[in-house]
């Protein structure tokens, strides 16, 4: 019974945005001051916040964003990965959100009209340089390729929702959101 | 340009009564091709309409066309037997002749080909309809054959006229099947039943009225269908005692009447006896009908009689032209003058849950087949708010057997629960396939015996909305109180693949949904989306559990009985014939439903890129782990 | 009242008035069963299921069900209410709810309800159906994106408003929508007014007043003072 206790384990998190506005990342920013209590239970793997490249294994990975385009479904599926509960954060993420709208078109018309139809960008044709991420298709919303285990609604969701969501988390709580918290704008 | 006159004749013919249109729809549209937006405005103002309820019931049913469809419109049948017959390969090569993708209409406007739901022609398909005209036993040398006719523009009525021999292939009778019925035996025999008890109403309202001898005429026929214990042949198995009795006991209304409605939408996939009782038997179904309208006190009878169907329309006519002529329908029914009740043909325009009594007193009355809320229930409030009977075709021509020989004899037959006898559909791996009549009471075994069935696998009994047998269940029985069925009887045998089965039982639900309430508009589409991502082995376990959650919905939740029953065929199977399914799945981790690296298809053909970054590497299961 | 006319809400006794229905008892008691096609206005659609509960341990519709003396009615259970999420989860599947853009947003009832019966995300693939907006008419935008199918708009327009300008045709998941009353199926094209009752009636965002979008800033909207559950009473005022 007189053992020192255990130094807490730091839960690991990684946070990324994909097919999304960093709006909520900033958003999660605006947890303010509560981000110095909150850096005691948790430390950052790869992040906008951070300066880490690939993710490494981690407890808990925020995902921002659906999936637009090539680049987005390596980065959740590294993240998958890696991470033992990943969040979808935000409508994008959810349900496509805004980016989702170009999905009643064509993609090969959208990219005939960006590049090659519109006077502004006509120029050069339709980038082909192997380093650039291809479209997909159409956008999709990230539970539709891999498992995701929580969501947080909102676009983007509030400062306080995503302080609930974490500190649930790290209770050990099922997450939950009451009235005022939970919102799909 | 619209021809407006030959609109004017069609409303003209129908007094221009907004509760005919899906009739006045159907003959504007065999005359002329197709229903325009002008055409829709003329019949809106024709009958009184809102343009929006006549644009909104022309959309409802699948064989009506807002669009221009083409010279020839063909629909192959695409039931699981017409897919063991091979429809797809044939479809293809239909097409393929004709230059066309399946749903689209050919660039010259002359023709389109696609599918439909079963056409009730299991027993000798592959089947089609050809601008709604049933067409059988398709062979890859009549396709090759039929796509010179389009190309030609030969008039379809200048085509072998074997292609649309419907065969009867009745293979075992006992009373039904008999064929020795003599038109009005039945209705004599109800009529003379009844002591003569002076009960004589005087004011001729209706046939039971009429009668000389009263009410004690129809009391007797009903205590005849009491003993007779006669059940419902359309599927829920209803008491038809009770259900008559409803109608001849709920209060009639100034100006209303007695609705007799014989339901021969005959929809469920695999189910082809009423079309055969309508070919060679319809003395018998219509006698049953008068027998009810006798025993209810109706005036007005309707047989609604499934698109599919068609061709049976003129024969049916002339019968009931035949029958007014003998005095058997009409004014004075049997020489006894006022005793009046008469049988008028509503055809359908596809759309199977119109089947659903509810859905299709909505149909007869001109509007969209949609399921109404009950109560009230349709004996008392039904065909245009009056009271309704609605039985099945193989019902009424019980009711005639009752009528003729008393419901002691036909109780006799059968079980003690389930009386007198059941017309089975036989179909699929058999080497006899048709119409098979038994008392109730037979075992699947003996009935698999009989048609010749060997190897077999499984059974799905009444259609996709029934139950599906596997071998351990052989030995039981068709009856009310262990199998019931509403006739269909589809066989596998041991090359089939039940997970397939069940896949394309799931695309006609999603197809045949009304669409009026969330769970089964909503929720047959996924199931069939969650089918067919299995079955392009995108699968996993997640899916399965899905399927289950669905079924688990659905069968609680929706409105009718399309809704609760559209997960059986995958529920049964997933119990029965699980490895079908878990063969399938890719992985044990979720997996999406598309494939990624087809997801950036468009972009490669756009770019012209071909490299590593233009793909995403085959599926990696260490990539998926969690 | 006769005093046997009652029956159990999940435990609670609600009177009742012959031929009331299980909702308008429980409503007129202050006692929230979530619903999204009934309206206290109107004689009940039955479409949306939401209000499924089950009564002596069979599922029903409570808007269509009438109330008996002693049954006994669960509703707000755990299983009710996974049902009822997914129901939910349907509806944001099958159409485009795209909230931030949505002027409906803080007033919608499918919102709301699933604000309620805390419905995280829409969960099966997302169908992005290619639905038409009717911006036709100069005081009325029409988008049928977010259209539930309630039919509250087909009753509005025809008993209320006496114009029948509005109807659900169609069949099935792809078929089935709002037909309108012109040969161009325009809204323009027909005599609905912004004074209409349907006009108004719309419980999500599909038929909205020009130039209104937005008007209520984010906290002061319908919901975001007190949820649905809350806000019983009021809605049968
Ligand atoms: C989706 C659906 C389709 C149906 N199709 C038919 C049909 O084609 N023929 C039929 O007789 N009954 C059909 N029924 C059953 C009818 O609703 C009704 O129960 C039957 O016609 C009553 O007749 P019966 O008492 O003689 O069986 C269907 C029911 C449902 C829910
Ligand atoms: S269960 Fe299906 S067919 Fe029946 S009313 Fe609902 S949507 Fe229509
Ligand atoms: S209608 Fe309601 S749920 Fe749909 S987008 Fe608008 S606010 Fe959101
Ligand atoms: S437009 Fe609005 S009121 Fe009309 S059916 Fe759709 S959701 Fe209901
Ligand atoms: S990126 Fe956060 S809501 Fe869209
Ligand atoms: S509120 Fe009862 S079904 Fe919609």
């Amino acid at each position: 019974m007189n053992a020192p206790a255990p130094a807490v384990k730091k839960l690991r998190v990684a946070t990324t945005s994909l097919a999304g506005c960093f709006g909520c990342h900033m958003s999660f920013l605006d947890i303010d001051e509560r981000i110095i209590p909150l850096l005691d239970l948790i430390e950052f793997d790869r992040s906008p916040l951070t300066d880490i490249k690939h993710c490494g294994p981690c407890d808990l990975g925020i995902i921002e964003g659906g999936l637009c385009n090539a680049e987005n479904v390596h980065v959740l599926r590294e993240f998958r990965k890696n991470c033992k509960f990943l969040v979808a954060m935000g409508a994008c993420a959810i349900n496509g959100g805004l980016p989702a709208q170009r999905n009643h078109l064509d993609l090969r018309d959208v990219l005939e009209e960006v590049y090659q139809t519109d006077v502004g960008l006509s120029h050069g044709g339709i980038p082909n340089d192997p380093e650039l991420p291809l479209p997909l298709n159409e956008v999709h919303p990230i539970h539709e390729v891999v498992k995701i285990d929580y969501f947080l609604p909102g676009c983007p969701p509030p400062a306080d929702a995503i302080w609930k969501l974490l500190t649930d988390l790290l209770a050990g709580r099922t997450p939950t959101l009451g009235h005022g918290l939970m919102h799909y704008d | 340009m619209t021809d407006f006159s030959r609109i004017d004749a069609v409303l003209a013919h129908h007094d221009r009564n907004g509760t005919r249109l899906v009739q006045i729809l159907r003959e504007v549209q065999e005359q002329l091709g197709w229903l325009s937006p002008a055409t829709l405005s003329y019949i809106a103002e024709g009958v009184g309409w809102p343009r929006a309820q006549v644009s909104g019931t022309a959309a409802f049913y699948s064989f009506f066309h807002t669009r221009q469809r083409g010279k020839y419109c063909v629909l192959w049948s695409d039931n699981i037997t017409d897919r063991m017959l091979g429809n797809t390969d044939l479809m293809d090569a239909m097409c393929k002749k004709l230059w066309l993708e399946p749903g689209r209409v050919s660039e010259d406007g002359l023709v389109s080909v696609n599918t439909t739901s079963c056409t009730g022609m299991c027993d000798q398909g592959p089947a089609l309809l050809v601008n709604y005209r049933a067409v059988t036993g398709m062979t890859l040398q009549r396709v090759d054959e039929m796509a010179e006719l389009i190309r030609t523009e030969v008039p379809i009525a200048e085509w072998p006229a074997e292609w649309f021999a419907v065969q009867d292939n009745v293979r075992r009778t006992e009373i039904l099947l008999a064929g020795n019925f003599a038109p009005g035996s039945a209705l004599r025999a109800a009529h003379e039943r009844a002591e003569v008890d002076g009960l004589s109403s005087s004011n001729n309202r209706s046939f039971r009225e009429s009668l000389p001898h009263g009410i004690a005429g129809p009391m007797a026929m009903l205590d005849e269908i009491q003993r007779s214990k006669l059940r419902g042949r359309g599927g829920a198995g209803f008491s038809t005692r009770f259900k008559w009795e409803a109608c001849r006991n709920a209060p009639l209304r100034a100006d209303q009447e007695r609705i007799v409605v014989c339901n021969a939408d005959e929809g469920e996939p695999g189910t082809f006896k009423d079309r055969v009782l309508l070919t060679s038997y319809a003395d018998l179904v219509f006698e049953g009908m008068t027998v009810a309208a006798y025993a209810v006190g109706a005036t007005r009878g309707f047989l609604y009689l499934r698109g599919e169907y068609r061709y049976l329309l003129e024969p049916l006519e002339a019968v009931l032209a035949r029958r007014r002529a003998a005095g058997l329908l009409g004014k004075s029914i049997l020489d006894i003058p006022g005793a009046r009740f008469d049988i008028e043909i509503h055809l359908g325009a596809g759309a199977y849950v119109c089947g659903e009594e509810s859905a299709l007193i909505e149909s007869l009355e001109g509007k969209p087949g949609r399921p109404r809320v009950r109560p009230p229930f349709p004996v008392t409030n039904g065909y245009l708010d009056q009271p309704t009977i609605v039985n099945n075709v193989e019902t009424f021509a019980s009711a005639a057997l009752v009528a003729l020989h008393g419901g002691d004899w036909f109780a006799a037959i059968g079980t003690k629960q389930s009386t007198g006898t059941k017309i089975l559909s036989v179909s699929g791996d058999v080497a006899r396939p048709g119409i098979y009549e038994y008392p109730y009471g037979v075992t699947v075994r003996q009935v698999l015996a009989d048609c010749g069935a060997t190897d077999t696998l499984a059974v799905q009994i009444s259609g996709p909305s029934g139950m599906c047998l596997a071998e351990d269940e052989f030995d039981r029985r068709i009856a009310f109180e262990d199998v019931p069925t509403a006739g269909a009887f589809m066989v596998f045998n041991t090359s089939r693949d039940m997970f397939e089965v069940a896949r394309n039982f799931s695309h006609f639900f999603a197809h045949e949904s009304c669409g009026f309430c969330t769970p089964c508009r909503v929720g047959t589409t996924l199931v069939r989306n969650i089918m067919d991502k299995i079955a392009n082995r995108h699968g996993s376990p997640y899916d399965i559990n899905e399927l289950f959650k669905l079924h688990r919905l659905m069968q609680g939740a929706s409105h009718c009985g399309l809704g609760n029953t559209a997960c059986n065929p995958v529920f049964d199977t997933l119990n029965k014939f699980r490895p079908a399914y878990e063969t399938r799945l890719m992985s044990l981790d979720y997996e999406p439903a598309f494939d990624l690296d087809a997801a950036l298809s468009e972009a490669r053909q756009m770019t012209g890129r071909d490299d590593a970054g233009a793909h995403f590497a085959a599926h990696s299961p260490d990539e998926a782990n969690a | 009242m006769n005093e046997t006319n009652t029956f159990l809400l999940d435990g609670e006794e609600i009177p009742f008035t012959p031929g009331q229905t299980i909702i308008q008892a429980a409503t007129a008691h202050g006692v929230y069963i979530p619903h999204l096609c009934w309206h206290p206005e109107f004689k009940a659609h039955g479409s949306c299921k939401i209000c499924t509960v089950k009564v002596n341990g069979r599922f029903g519709s409570s808007c269509t069900m009438a109330a008996q003396a002693g049954m006994n009615v669960e509703n707000r259970s755990t299983e009710l209410d996974d049902k009822r999420r997914t129901l939910l989860q349907m509806y944001f599947v099958e159409g485009n709810h795209f909230c931030p853009s949505c002027e409906k947003s803080g007033n919608c009832s499918l919102q709301a309800t699933a604000y309620e019966l805390k419905m995280v995300s829409p969960h099966f693939d997302m169908f992005y159906p290619d639905r038409p907006v009717d911006a036709s008419h100069p005081d009325i935008l029409l988008d049928f994106n977010r259209c539930i199918m309630c039919s509250l708009c087909v009753t509005a327009s025809r008993e209320v408003d006496g114009k029948n300008v509005f109807s659900m045709g169609g069949r099935g998941l792809l078929g089935r929508r709002i037909h309108i009353s012109s040969e161009s199926g325009k809204l323009a094209d027909t005599d609905f007014a912004l004074t209409d009752r349907a006009a108004s009636i719309c419980p999500v965002g599909v038929i909205l007043p020009k130039r209104k979008g937005f008007a209520v800033p984010i906290g002061e909207r319908k919901y975001d003072k007190l949820p649905i559950n809350l806000q019983v009473t009021e809605e049968t005022q």
